[in-house]
Parts: C-alpha cells; sequence; structure tokens
C-alpha cells in the first residue's frame, strides 16, 4: 500500500509520545500476562492437589466392593471427564515388613486420572499391552533395586495364591508431595483369575476415581453419583480425594477470580491508553485530514492511515511486553516454591489473549479518531486551528 | 460562450445553534477559461465560502455551480472528491503541507492515489518541482523551508495533477514582499504559459492588479467587475 509510509511517518511524529505509549502498552501486556500466568498456574495446581479427583466407595465400608457395572453409569454424569477405578490387593512382598501400596487398577487410563505418576510412554504403552505387566513407582524401584523387565512375586492374602508380575514401567514423582512407594497391576489380570478361581468376587471393584472439570462442581456431582445408586444394593459414597477443603477452594477462588477480573481491566487500561494518544494525534491533524481530503483522498484512506498508525502501535507495543514476559515469569519461578505452583509458566492460550487483545485495542482505539476525521467537514477542517 | 465556471444564483447559509448566517446572497458569476481572477472584499464578507463551493469542498444551500459543463452541486460526496482531485488544484494561505513528508513526497500525495507507477510518478513530481524551481529542495522536509519555498512546492503540489483550475486563497497573504512577488509571478506564468484558469483571493491591492479580472464581495454580494 501507498499509505504505508504516511503512516510510518505518521507514528514517529512525536517520538517520545509514541515510545511512551508502546512503554504503556508493554507493561500492561507484562502485568496481564503475570497475572494470567498466576491464574493459570493456581488452576493447574489445584488440579495437581486433585481437589477435582471423587472418591466412589461402597457407603457402608471401604472394604465392601462395589459392581463393575457402576463404571458406565458415573461416565455418563454431566461434568465428569474421566473414570477409572481401583481395588486393594494388600499381600506380603518379600516379607511382612515391607509395607507399601498394591494396587489392581484400570491400567486403560489410571495414569490418565493419576498425572503426578509420570510414566514414560513407551514403558506405559509396554504395560497397558501386557496383562502380567506392573508399574511401580521410583522410590521402591530404588529401595529394592528393581530394573524394568525384572519379576516381582507376590503373596496374596485378601487374594490368595503367588502372584508374580514384570516390571515394565517405573513412574517418577511429579510433585514432591507425590508418594512414589506404589505398585499398580492390572485389575483385568485379578479379574480373569477370580472369575476362574472364585467366580463370586469376579467384577468387583474396590472403589472408582472420577475426574471432575470444575473443582467448585465436586459437591453437586457427588450428590449426583451417589443420588445413582440409592437403594440398590451397593450404595455409595463420594467425596473428595484430597484433604483439600471445599471452603479452601473458594476463598481462594475468589483471590482467582478476581485476579482474572483485573487481568481484563488491565485490557481496558491499554485501550484508553492508546485510545488517548490516537485522539490526541487525530485532533491535532484534523487541518492536514481536511486537505489530504481536499486532495481526493477518501475516507476509506484515512480511516486506514488512522487504523494502520492505531494498530502500529498496539501491536509493537504487544510484541515489546510479551518478549519481555517470558524472562519475569521465569524470574519470577524462581522464587516460587514448587509445593505452590508446581506449574508456572506463560500458558500458549496466554500468549493467544494478549496478542487477539493488542489487535483489538488497535482498532477499537482508532474508531473514534477515525469517525471525528470522517464526520469533520472539510471546510470546518481547514479552518481548525488546534 | 459560457465560461468554464458558472455560478448562478448561488446562495449559502452557515447554521450554528439554529441560527441561520447568511453568507452569500444570491451570487451569479462567469468566468472563462484561461483567465485569471482576483476575488477581494473585507474580511468576513464570504470570499473564501465562495472560492470553496467554486473547488467543490462545500455545497452551496442554493444556486447551481457549472464547472466544464458539469453541474458539481448535484454530485455525491465521493464523486466530489473525485472530481476535486482530477480537475482542481488548491493553494493555502497557510501552505498546508504535511510535516511529516519531504517536499517531493507532499507534492506526489495528490497522485499517489493514482493509476501511475512509480517511475511515472517520480516524473511528474519532478516536473511540477521544477516548474515552481525548487528541484533542489526536494528532499527537504517543510521545516527546513522558508515560506515562500513552502508555498512553492503548495504550488507544485496543486499543480501535479494538470488541473484545469487553480484556486488559490490568499497565497501571499503569509509572506514578505520579495517572496509574494515570486508566487505571484508564479501564478502569472502558470495562467499565460500552461493556460491554467485562476481563481484568487487577496487583500493585496498590488497582488490583484496581476489579475485579468478583479471582482469584488461586500458582505455576501458581488458588487463590482474591475477589468
Ligand atoms: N464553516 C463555517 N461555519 C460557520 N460560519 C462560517 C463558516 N465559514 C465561514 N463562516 C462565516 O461566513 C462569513 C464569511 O466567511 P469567509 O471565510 O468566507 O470570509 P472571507 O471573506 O474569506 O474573510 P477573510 O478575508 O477574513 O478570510 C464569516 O462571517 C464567517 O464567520
Ligand atoms: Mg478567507
Amino acid at each position: 500500500m501507498k499509505i504505508l509510509k504516511l503512516i510510518f511517518k505518521n507514528t514517529l511524529r512525536h517520538k517520545l509520545r509514541t515510545v511512551l505509549t508502546i512503554f504503556g502498552i508493554s507493561i500492561a501486556v507484562i502485568a496481564f500476562g503475570i497475572l494470567r500466568t498466576v491464574v493459570t498456574a493456581w488452576y493447574s495446581s489445584v488440579s495437581a492437589a486433585s481437589a477435582n479427583r471423587l472418591i466412589v466407595r461402597q457407603s457402608v465400608s471401604f472394604i465392601f466392593p462395589l459392581p463393575y457395572s457402576y463404571l458406565e453409569k458415573i461416565t455418563q454424569v454431566p461434568g465428569v471427564k474421566d473414570v477409572t477405578f481401583a481395588n486393594w490387593f494388600g499381600g506380603t512382598y518379600i516379607d511382612k515388613n515391607n509395607f507399601f501400596a498394591r494396587l489392581a487398577v484400570n491400567a486403560d487410563n489410571y495414569f490418565d486420572v493419576y498425572k503426578e505418576f509420570v510414566v514414560p510412554k513407551d514403558q506405559l504403552e509396554t504395560f497397558k499391552k501386557e496383562r502380567n505387566s506392573c508399574v511401580i513407582g521410583s522410590d521402591i524401584a530404588k529401595k529394592y533395586n528393581i530394573k524394568l523387565g525384572d519379576v516381582m512375586t507376590l503373596d496374596g492374602d485378601i487374594y490368595p495364591g503367588r502372584w508374580e508380575f514384570v516390571v515394565r514401567g517405573i513412574y517418577q514423582p511429579k510433585f514432591k508431595s507425590t508418594d512414589a512407594m506404589q505398585m499398580f497391576f492390572h485389575w483385568s489380570y485379578l479379574d480373569e483369575t477370580m472369575k476362574k478361581e472364585m467366580p463370586g468376587r469376579a467384577g468387583d471393584v474396590g472403589w472408582y476415581v472420577v475426574l471432575i472439570n470444575d473443582p467448585l462442581q465436586s459437591a453437586s456431582i457427588s450428590d449426583q453419583i451417589d443420588a445413582l445408586f440409592k437403594n440398590s444394593s451397593a450404595e455409595t459414597k463420594t467425596e473428595t480425594e484430597a484433604a483439600f477443603q471445599q471452603g479452601f477452594i473458594q476463598s481462594s477462588s475468589a483471590i482467582i477470580t478476581s485476579m482474572n477480573f483485573i487481568s481484563f481491566v488491565i485490557i481496558g487500561i491499554i485501550m484508553l491508553v492508546l485510545g488517548n494518544t490516537m485522539i490526541m494525534s487525530a485532533r491535532e491533524r484534523t487541518r492536514e485530514y481536511a486537505v489530504l481530503k481536499t486532495l481526493g483522498f477518501s475516507g476509506k484512506h484515512l480511516a486506514g492511515i488512522i487504523l494502520g498508525e492505531s494498530l502500529l502501535i498496539s501491536i509493537l507495543g504487544g510484541g515489546v511486553g510479551l518478549l519481555f514476559t517470558y524472562p519475569i515469569i521465569k524470574g519470577f519461578s524462581q522464587f516460587i516454591p514448587k509445593g505452590i505452583f508446581p506449574v508456572f509458566e506463560i500458558e500458549p492460550i496466554t500468549v493467544v489473549l494478549a496478542c487477539s487483545s493488542a489487535i483489538i485495542i488497535g482498532i477499537v482505539a482508532s474508531l473514534f479518531p477515525i469517525q471525528r476525521a470522517l464526520s469533520t467537514k472539510i471546510v470546518d477542517g481547514i479552518r481548525f486551528t488546534g | 460562450m459560457s465560461g468554464i465556471i458558472q455560478v448562478k444564483n448561488v446562495s449559502k447559509s452557515y447554521w450554528r445553534d439554529s441560527i441561520e448566517t447568511s453568507v452569500l446572497h444570491d451570487i451569479s458569476l462567469d468566468i472563462k477559461e484561461g483567465e485569471f481572477t482576483a476575488l477581494m472584499g473585507p474580511s468576513g464578507s464570504g470570499k473564501t465560502t465562495l472560492l470553496n463551493l467554486i473547488s467543490g469542498i462545500d455545497k452551496p444551500s442554493k444556486g447551481e455551480i457549472i464547472i466544464n459543463g458539469a453541474d458539481i452541486s448535484k454530485l455525491s460526496e465521493s464523486a466530489l472528491a473525485k472530481w476535486r482531485s482530477t480537475n482542481i488544484g488548491f493553494v493555502f494561505q497557510f501552505y498546508n503541507l504535511i510535516p511529516v513528508l519531504t517536499a517531493f513526497e507532499n507534492v506526489e500525495l495528490p497522485i499517489l492515489l493514482t493509476k501511475l507507477s512509480k517511475a511515472e510518478r517520480k516524473q511528474h513530481v519532478e516536473t511540477a518541482l521544477n516548474i515552481v524551481g525548487l528541484n533542489d529542495r526536494m528532499d527537504h522536509y517543510p521545516k527546513q523551508l522558508s515560506g515562500g519555498q513552502e508555498q512553492r512546492v503548495a504550488i507544485a503540489r496543486a499543480i501535479v495533477t494538470d488541473p484545469v483550475i487553480l484556486v488559490a486563497d490568499e497565497p501571499t497573504g503569509d509572506l514578505d514582499k520579495h517572496s509574494a512577488d515570486e508566487i505571484l509571478l508564479l501564478m502569472e506564468r502558470l495562467n499565460k504559459e500552461f493556460n491554467k484558469t485562476i481563481v484568487m483571493v487577496t487583500h493585496d491591492p498590488h497582488a490583484a492588479s496581476k489579475a485579468h479580472v478583479i471582482r469584488h464581495l461586500e458582505k455576501g454580494d458581488l458588487i463590482q467587475e474591475t477589468v
């Protein structure tokens, strides 16, 4: 476009003002980026604290099983993202003093629900395919010097007999608080054996683990699940997995909600900063715009010149701001204890939001000046003196 | 033969806060092609208003303005903009150059929106600057030029599209005598050599003396014609 040169030259007309405006926008973008990052970090820490996991157990006691058939019904409850299940195996490894949790789990999705148990992808694939394999925590592997491919033998008590499992995966704890002393194997392997040897106990599930989308809905989803099985032979009791209390979630959620709100207030502020600059420029150039119109420039051309300048400034400001947000967030994350925010980094959505905001702000800030330039009659514009 | 500019029974009033101010009353005027006309009259008599109507940057409240056979008072805003860009060259009292553009770029503005190639535009701009004698100042910004030079750049901008009519509103009003004479000489040359029809508003009798025809406005009425 031939008017590009005029846009650039206009932008550079008041260098200090332009630089200050760009600077103002970048600071706002940085603040926006930090706030958004805190907000997203909070959400990911909530899921790490597993406030979004519910445990469905038999209402009378933990030791009574639930039917496998509940799986499908629970899955259909609105707000439920995923459902997995587990049985307590018990048993003995080498001798009675070696205590750690041994669970028969749904191998298909157990590690999708428990993301804090980090199993390397290839190991997880092998584990899923081999019915008599197991995954153990890195602390078990260290303590008993077990390597991939080793066989672990358990003496069953709840499920009698000698059970052999090939170690196909070793998980790493994602957080400091994650337990790395657990052993998981296929529930289906246990169930097949039960079908053959004790058919009465086939299809028994110890408890279901329900992953939900929104921790704040845990109470209502729990009620809905329990209502499903009311008056059945196996009533359920559903509660949040973590010691995390509903009240705590709600109170910190209020802070997060306000941060969320403030981050969008910041966008409004950027809009005013740029809008102000654009209005000042448009006012100063009233006479020039009238001259351009006199020379045959159309409303479209004038709108292009003004919009172009506005976009140039807002995109530069947004770009510079984003550029600085990265090192700042990096610096921040070094001072934030992992326990509070296990993940503290700029999410792609934050970048997308910042970029699209910059563009929208550029457009909105130019609307009033464009309207003014177009509606001023040439004769009035030419007579205009400050 | 009727003139290239025909003003027929034109009246113009401005509205301010629902009060009507009548500025021009039933004015008729005929300017022939190649004529150099000076418009004189006291301040507030409506000279600029009349010039604006002739050049199509304002519309009459009543009457017709026929330029080159076309009634421009009937044209739409955008058609008028297009018409202006090819038919009229503007020279203002305060030059009205764009401060961030060089002399070259200022002169290029009116032809920027045409289909001319970059090379053709360059040639046109250089020719125009050559006529006003400012080839050596092409890359200067307005603030690096004297008032007289700025006005010459403005004249180059006015003639770069090769319009038939040039309108000038007190082109020497802000200049010292020497620069004013240069501008007047230039206007005469454009009239004689390039056959431009010129309508020039001025307060200065000396400037008006260069014109073929002098018309006087008094409180919105055309009162006399001096040839
Ligand atoms: N856009 C406008 N809105 C309202 N009134 C206007 C407008 N333009 C001109 N006028 C009024 O019309 C009258 C004539 O104005 P005009 O500018 O045509 O005078 P002029 O003869 O050019 O005067 P000067 O020699 O001072 O330039 C003045 O009273 C002025 O106030
Ligand atoms: Mg005037």
